[in-house]
């Protein structure tokens, strides 16, 4: 016999003991925490309130009084981006759970019925994915209006079709193995055997997906806002912030060096994140770390 | 003077030893049969000939090829041996030739490396090998893809590639175990033509003894790493003085005790199968228009009464797959009926076909791929419970469980392990007390011991032989091994290409085959007895 390669099933603190030791998902792991527990603090305290204009205070290079300095109409800029983080993060998690909500049955779906149904669905899901996310954003919010709400609904629709995607290509992969066999030949029906044994199987590749949309999705909010679709004034979001700074670029360079900073870091502790993710949970991955 | 020569060799992987002490030596023509179940170190004493171990492998003692020191030698000088003077041939012809590149750049790589020959001398003699292996350059030019071969026209790519350089040893790794029988006896005749003419050593491993015995002059048994026994392959297996040795071949002809076989006749038969035809659409040539259907089952009909065994028996790819799963109701009959207990099977509806699946199961080859490895045992082996009408409650559930496992001889505590805690064995076990559960009239068998060692295949078919007789469960055996179906079957049905040419009683069939195909079969299959015997004969 040739060696027979049996990947252990890992146990809970098997996989915690890999994630202390794997560097990107340490480092992915605390940006993204750090990120999360400022917006979360961010409804609690900042340092200055975002809605009150001072206009005296404009554009003040970072001081100790305004760490990142503060913006044309006064605001603490550190402030707005405590404040924007929990609007970016709200719209990405949203939208990928639209994309997970849909995406993942109707990919599972499409992969339990094949055939026809399956050929319509893909070509269907082609079609939106066809679209550039962002466009597809401008057109829906130019439709129904700017607005936090249809920036996440905008770029929840273009998750869709790639928790579809990647939901129907795994439960491919999982379809023709003996053990949904046996559980056919069990006079189990293919919404069961999805429930049972389809979707347990294919968690770890849409949990890492996951991250991945929610990076993007983060980025979206941020371009939509940018072009004045996303988030409407007063409320700072990150995209708006670098509109603004636009114009303003050579006065006060630091209105646009924080939010895009904090847009980079957060996007990159995401991937770095995922990465971590994939590595840890890929039985493959394993052998060379 | 040997051309191989392991001495006293040690490996272990962290604090795991993998082999003890091996010796083995291997002369120039000679055939080496290296036999031994599976995790007996068999593969990675052929690894570490190649010095192709795992990177954590820590190994001692003396390997010498042709002089040279294996494991001190550079890595440089390991790359000159490899492929020039050692070829290697895997188990897995599928697996072992690259997909994106024809198989005369596959052959011609490993000239044109070695030898620094042009591109057009490299095929050149790239054709010449393939032709030798029987893939004649008019019906197989070397533009061929992998994809387009068989199981078996690869498995004679891979030994072109290995034979190309006419190497002094070739490693033979369970070269035939992914090959049907009449596949295995020719790519067997190719090595041992090729060891003549060329004078190598053929280090050839393997699971069968009776592969083995019909082709080594010399054989060496491992277990657990270490060498059992060595010494001349017909002394040496006629003699059985090693109680492993004879542990290996026992199981190896083992025939499990059937006190009551089957008589058939009065019984309204459990099935019966009228005149079943499949048809798979052919390939889509164009848009609109498609290759002629494949026919991959012809015009079937048999009967199997209760508490009958029943073989099925063909070469990989004659349809008997895809017999199974119509039987089953998971395939749809292009024409034909299927009755099963008098109910009419074919053309029902799932909720239909429930009392059906109740007393209908199923086990699957392969050990490894037929359980969800994310559920515990319990939710498994419970699975068919579903098509109950009165679905148990969870103590009761957890109680028929239990009782399943204890009739193939495992513990209710097993209930709360993942699949991948157990051997391959015992999850084949686990896969019979999930067919066994809802206590089923017929269970179908897919290979459902070809994918294990002897000494385990023994205590399966037994399990198989004294639930029959305990519970009177009616088997449908597929398989392709002749063994196996003698061992435990009353009849036999020969299936060629979709059809069933032969049937009958299954001593009367495999004795005196009538078919040209039950003959093939028959002529083709190992058997230790009649190889020993040989073997004997030969010597004097």
């Amino acid at each position: 016999m040739t060696l027979h390669v049996d990947i252990p099933e890992e146990t809970l603190a098997g996989i915690l003991a890999k994630a202390f030791r794997n560097r990107s998902f340490l480092v992915g792991f605390v940006i993204t925490a750090l990120v999360g527990a400022v917006a979360v603090l961010s409804y609690a305290w900042t340092p200055y309130d975002v809605t009150r204009l001072v206009i005296s205070d404009k554009t003040l290079a970072p001081s100790w009084a305004h760490w990142f300095g503060t913006d044309h109409f006064g605001r603490d800029i550190l402030s707005m981006i405590m404040v924007g983080a929990r609007n970016s993060i709200a719209v990405a998690l949203v939208a990928v759970g639209i994309g997970m909500g849909v995406g993942v049955p109707l990919g599972a779906f499409a992969a339990a019925r094949g055939g026809l149904a399956d050929e319509a669905l893909m070509r269907l899901n082609d079609l939106v994915f066809a679209f550039p996310a962002l466009l597809s954003a401008i057109m829906i919010t130019a439709i129904f209006g700017p607005g936090a709400i249809n920036a996440i609904i905008a770029i929840g629709i273009f998750n869709i079709p790639v928790f579809a995607r990647v939901a129907r290509a795994g439960a491919l992969a999982i379809w023709p193995r003996e053990f949904i066999l046996a559980a056919r030949a069990a006079g189990k029906g293919p919404t069961l055997i999805t429930i049972e044994h389809i979707l347990p199987n294919i968690a770890t590749l849409l949990l890492v997906q996951g991250t991945i949309q929610f990076a993007l999705g983060i980025l979206a909010e941020a371009g939509l806002s940018y072009v004045g679709l996303g988030a409407q004034p007063p409320m700072p979001s990150w995209g708006r912030m670098l509109f603004d700074a636009q114009t303003r670029m050579v006065v006060a360079p630091w209105m646009a060096i924080f939010p895009g900073m904090a847009i980079a870091v957060t996007v990159l502790g995401l991937n770095l994140l995922g990465d971590g993710i994939a590595d840890i949970l890929d039985p493959k991955s394993r052998r060379q770390r | 003077m040997s051309l191989l020569e392991i001495e006293n060799l040690s490996l272990s992987i962290g604090d795991t030893p993998i082999l003890k002490g091996v010796e083995l030596a291997v002369a120039p023509g000679e055939v080496m049969g290296l036999v031994g179940e599976s995790g007996s170190g068999k593969s990675m004493t052929a690894l570490a000939v190649m010095r192709l171990m795992p990177f954590a492998a820590r190994a001692s003692g003396r390997v010498a090829f042709d002089g040279i020191d294996i494991l001190a030698a550079s890595e440089d000088q390991m790359c000159a041996l490899r492929g020039d003077d050692i070829g290697m041939v895997f188990q897995e012809p599928m697996t072992a030739l690259n997909p994106v590149k024809t198989i005369g750049e596959q052959v011609a790589e490993g000239i044109r490396w070695h030898t620094k020959a042009s591109r057009a001398e490299a095929e050149e003699q790239a054709r010449k090998i393939l032709d030798r292996v029987g893939l004649p350059s008019a019906k197989f030019p070397l533009s061929r893809y992998p994809h387009e071969l068989s199981g078996g026209q690869r498995q004679r790519v891979v030994i072109a590639i290995a034979c190309a350089l006419k190497p002094k040893l070739l490693i033979a790794d369970e070269p035939t175990t992914a090959l049907d029988v009449v596949l295995q006896a020719q790519i067997l005749d190719l090595l041992r033509d090729l060891v003549a003419e060329n004078r190598m050593g053929l280090l050839l491993i393997s699971h069968d003894l009776a592969v083995v015995t019909a082709m080594a002059d010399k054989i060496t048994i491992m277990r657990h790493g270490e060498v059992m026994e060595a010494g001349d392959t017909a002394r040496t297996l006629s003699g059985q003085l090693h109680p492993y040795t004879r542990q290996l071949a026992q199981a190896s002809m083992h025939v499990p005790a059937r006190p009551r076989p089957h008589t058939a006749g009065s019984a309204r038969p459990l099935l019966q199968v009228d005149g079943v035809t499949r048809d798979y659409p052919g390939r889509r040539s164009s848009l609109f228009r498609r290759a002629a259907p494949i026919r991959a089952v012809d015009d079937v009909s048999l009967s199997i009464e209760p508490g009958q065994s029943v073989a099925l028996v063909g070469r990989s790819g004659c349809g008997k797959s895809t017999l199974a799963r119509m039987i089953l109701a998971l395939d749809k009959s292009t024409s034909g009926t299927i009755r099963f207990s008098g109910e009419t099977i074919t053309g029902r509806s799932e909720a239909e076909l429930k009392p059906a699946r109740r007393d209908m199961q199923v086990v699957f080859q392969d050990p490894y791929g037929s359980f969800d490895p994310r559920q515990k045992v319990e939710k498994l082996v419970a699975e068919p419970l579903h098509v109950l009408d009165k679905k148990p409650a969870n103590a009761e559930r957890r109680e028929l469980v239990a009782h399943a496992l204890h009739e193939v001889g495992l513990g209710p505590r097993d209930m709360d392990k993942y699949p991948h805690e157990f051997s391959g064995g015992q999850r084949q076990r686990l896969s019979i007390a999930r067919a066994i559960i809802t206590r089923p009239k017929l269970v179908v068998a897919d290979e459902p011991v070809s994918a294990l060692d002897v000494s385990i295949r023994a205590q399966i078919l037994d399990l198989f032989a004294e639930l029959n007789q305990k519970l009177g469960i009616a088997y449908l055996f597929i398989t392709h091994d002749l063994t196996v179906a003698r061992a435990i079957t009353d009849e036999v049905l020969v299936m060629h290409e979709g059809r069933i040419v032969e049937r009958g009683k299954t001593g009367a069939v495999l004795d005196h085959p009538q078919s040209e195909a039950a003959r093939a079969l028959v002529r083709a299959a190992p058997d230790l007895h009649r190889a020993i015997a040989r073997r004997l004969q030969e010597q004097g």
